[in-house]
């Protein structure tokens, strides 16, 4: 799912840079707020956890197996904020060291598996306040909101997707999410007979409200992608309608004239800004619910006194 | 990689921020190559592959190094052309192609401290980075373990399919725990040698005039490159 | 001479309900070495704990005049080094040099100040050469040399060692056996080794399921309970 460089359009990658790269500034400064440099280690260790774990196969079948991809793990364990953190770390080092993944890529891939994965899987962990149906959907929807994501950024881009293709590429998504969320649990299972005190307890969330926006904010992003891929004249149409009605449209032309750019008042520009503004909107709303999911505490640390 | 990356060259004594910002600058005009500037792509193989030889590294071996993110263009590529779109397709493949190398030629010719250095230096979030350097601290010892406990079961491997996922998670648990002990026991002694939360600033290595020089002459290169197919 | 470590009545349990610790009364002349000996489990090394404050129980804790609690932990962390076992848990920083570097910088000398001393260390304990190498590059032995410079680089006046021949073999234990005799701090080695302990030490104290049970002589104490 790490999407290497050179499929992804200019305004997609700048899009998802401009959006992680503020997102993992808050976040770390927000970490490092609350317990210093004192989660660090445990923090760098956990993130080795998830590289090495990723060695261990689980058979899923026919032959083929999967492994732990970690992100819900790893906010069952450390929290989501952390988590974030931990997995942008695995995702540069990936990058990095591994070639799994592009340069210019990495906001588009620190954003869907680091951010809205990791996000996509506290939710169902915390609304069920820890039970196994919750360490299970967890696993499943950190999967596949990532795969959501960068589906919908590569058809953004221009990555030829005919439905067929989305289709298939989506039940192999599924597929792989299922097999998340059994390991992630059976995982958890194994770890709490070792020591119960591993996983956090979920901390209370407004109930009622946290879900319709969670349920709301992955509506928006299954149908963000269903929706630009199956009618991009559509959209098209729709965004030129209210351009043209409110001056929108005007004003997306009207600086370009000047320099002769007129390519960028073309239809592909203003798919994609429609585009752009439904992930910006689902970004808002996974801002909102972190927001509203995160309860400022000290870090009741053991600081060896 | 890790070997490649402590070699000595012209490129290898760079500093990493200019490093990485000449790639960032080299994936930007690649990932917006066009069928017209396809003489473009061209010119930064050779730019490329000379770079490589320059830092006395392997060019087949970053060649085909590269070539493991094909599968995956080629993928997509097949569904261009299906679509009609055969230039797409070839475009594609070459874009992503070109960018790993650049990926390996930045990392074959900086160790994985200094590229967090660099990022230091860009100003990226220290304590992202400062997990990071934990990360990849540990990775090998982790990869130990997980080997070792690996081959121990398959020592005793069951015949069951069920019996292996189990043991498969048996095993993700066990090293769970380990890492987790682990992690404590380094910060006991982080806290014995008298930390109190504020770890060490990143060593950072001191920037020269031949790094700006190598920065500018190699960004105007990428430039002029571009310029050249736009008018050509 | 006066005292380095006066321990008196120390109690401690676990938080899950085991008491590690029963009741130890233990003392150690300053320059003087002493080996803790006693099965797996035994309080050797939740002991140990104690005397930089990782770990605090009831009873009373003195190490170099300064009793163990926390207005004096960090200076009490700085004149007491431990030795922990497993090495790739203290070599935590990118490189050899930049970790013996952390106890000084901890401390709060300036960079320049810090590297010298981590040099200086490194060179005592002979592995200046690998100062710019990463922790996983260097052998077991090498390892246990450059935790051992990390401690010496603050300077202390006490040596904790848990454990130090896990993971060396013969010519190892013998080369770190030679670089420990010739410190002059006082040290307390706890070790199943107890030929490595008499190259440093006739001095034992014999743990037995959190209390001491004899001290004195390591043959004695070998003989007696079977060692």
């Amino acid at each position: 799912m790490h999407i290497p460089d050179g499929f992804l359009s200019v305004p997609v990658w700048c899009a998802m840079d401009g959006a992680a790269l503020p997102s993992v500034a808050y976040l770390a400064r927000r970490v490092q707020r609350e317990s210093s440099g004192h989660k660090v280690p445990l923090m760098g260790v956990m993130g080795a956890f998830v590289f090495a774990a990723q060695m261990i196969n689980f058979p899923v079948g026919n032959g083929t197996s999967g492994h732990l991809v970690g992100g819900a793990l790893l906010s069952f364990t450390l929290g989501p904020a952390p988590a974030s953190i931990v997995m942008t770390a695995i995702l540069i080092t990936q990058a990095l060291v591994f070639q799994d993944g592009g340069l210019l890529a990495l906001g588009a891939n620190v954003f869907n598996m680091a951010i809205a994965g990791v996000l996509a899987g506290y939710l169902p962990y915390a609304l069920l306040r820890g039970r196994g149906a919750g360490v299970f959907l967890g696993g499943v929807l950190s999967v596949m909101v990532s795969a959501v994501f960068a589906l919908g950024e590569l058809i953004l881009s221009g990555v030829p997707m005919p439905a067929m293709a989305l289709t298939i590429s989506l039940a192999l998504f599924g597929a792989s999410a299922v097999c998340e969320g059994a390991i992630t649990l059976a995982v958890t299972k194994a770890m709490k007979r070792i020591e119960p005190g591993f996983m956090r307890r979920p901390e209370d969330i407004g109930g009622k409200r946290a879900l319709v926006v969670a349920l709301a904010s992955v509506a928006l992003a299954a149908g963000g992608v269903f929706v630009t891929s199956a009618w991009p004249d559509g959209i098209q149409k729709l965004v030129l309608h209210s351009g043209s009605s409110s001056g929108r449209t005007a004003w997306l032309t009207a600086p370009m004239a000047d320099y002769k750019l007129r390519w960028l008042a073309t239809p592909w520009m203003t798919k994609t800004a429609a585009g752009l503004t439904g992930i910006l909107l689902v970004y808002v709303l996974c801002v909102a619910i972190g927001r509203a999911l995160s309860v400022s505490r000290p870090a009741a640390g053991r600081e060896g006194a | 990689m890790e070997r490649w990356s402590r070699g000595d060259s012209v490129l290898h004594r760079r500093h990493a921020a200019v490093k990485i910002l000449v790639a960032l600058a080299l994936l930007i005009s690649i990932g917006t190559l066009t069928s017209h500037s396809a003489l473009a792509g061209a010119l930064y193989l050779a730019l490329l592959v000379a770079s490589a030889s320059a830092a006395r590294l392997p060019v087949f071996g970053i060649l085909l190094g590269a070539a493991a993110v094909l599968p995956f263009a080629i993928c997509f590529a097949a569904v261009s052309v299906l679509a009609g779109e055969p230039a797409q397709a070839v475009l594609l493949i070459v874009r992503t192609w070109l960018s790993a190398q650049v990926a390996i030629l930045l990392i074959a010719t900086t160790p994985m401290p200094r590229l967090i250095a660099g990022l230091e230096a860009l100003h990226a979030p220290e304590f992202l980075l400062q997990v990071m350097q934990f990360l990849y601290r540990y990775l090998t010892v982790l990869a130990e373990e997980a080997g070792t406990m690996l081959q121990a079961g398959s020592a005793r491997a069951g015949t069951l399919r069920t019996l292996r996922f189990r043991e498969a998670a048996a095993m993700a648990g066990v090293l769970f725990a380990r890492s987790y002990a682990r992690a404590q026991a380094i910060h006991q002694a982080m806290i014995a040698r008298g930390f109190e939360g504020r770890l060490p600033a990143i060593r950072q290595a001191p920037f020269r005039l031949a790094d700006a020089g190598f920065g500018a002459g190699a960004v105007a290169v990428v430039i002029a490159v571009r310029a050249v197919f736009r008018w050509a | 001479m006066g005292m380095m470590v006066e321990v008196r009545d120390l109690v401690f349990t676990y938080e899950d309900g085991t008491q590690a610790l029963k009741g130890i009364d233990f003392e150690l002349e300053e320059g003087c070495t002493v080996a803790l000996m006693g099965a797996n489990g035994s309080g050797k090394t939740t002991f140990i704990h104690h005397l930089n404050g990782i770990l605090r129980g009831t009873g009373s804790v003195i190490v170099d005049g300064l009793p163990v609690t926390p207005p004096n932990l960090r200076e009490i962390r700085k004149r007491v080094g431990v030795v922990f076992q497993d090495s790739d848990n203290q070599l935590f920083m990118p490189t050899v040099l930049e970790d013996v570097a952390f106890g000084p910088l901890a401390a709060g000398k300036s960079v320049a100040e810090a590297t010298e001393r981590a040099r200086a260390a490194l060179d005592r304990a002979g592995i200046l050469h690998q100062a710019d190498k990463a922790p996983w590059h260097l052998s077991a032995g090498e390892k246990k040399r450059a935790a051992l410079a990390g401690i010496l680089a603050t300077e202390p006046k006490l040596l904790v060692l848990d454990e130090p021949t896990t993971f060396l073999d013969p010519p190892g234990r013998r080369a770190l056996g030679d670089l420990l005799a010739d410190l002059p701090q006082s040290k307390i080695l706890v070790t199943h080794d107890h030929l490595f302990a008499r190259r440093l030490t006739e001095d034992a104290a014999f743990f037995e399921e959190g209390t001491i049970a004899a001290r004195g002589p390591i043959a004695e104490i070998v003989q007696r309970f079977g060692w």
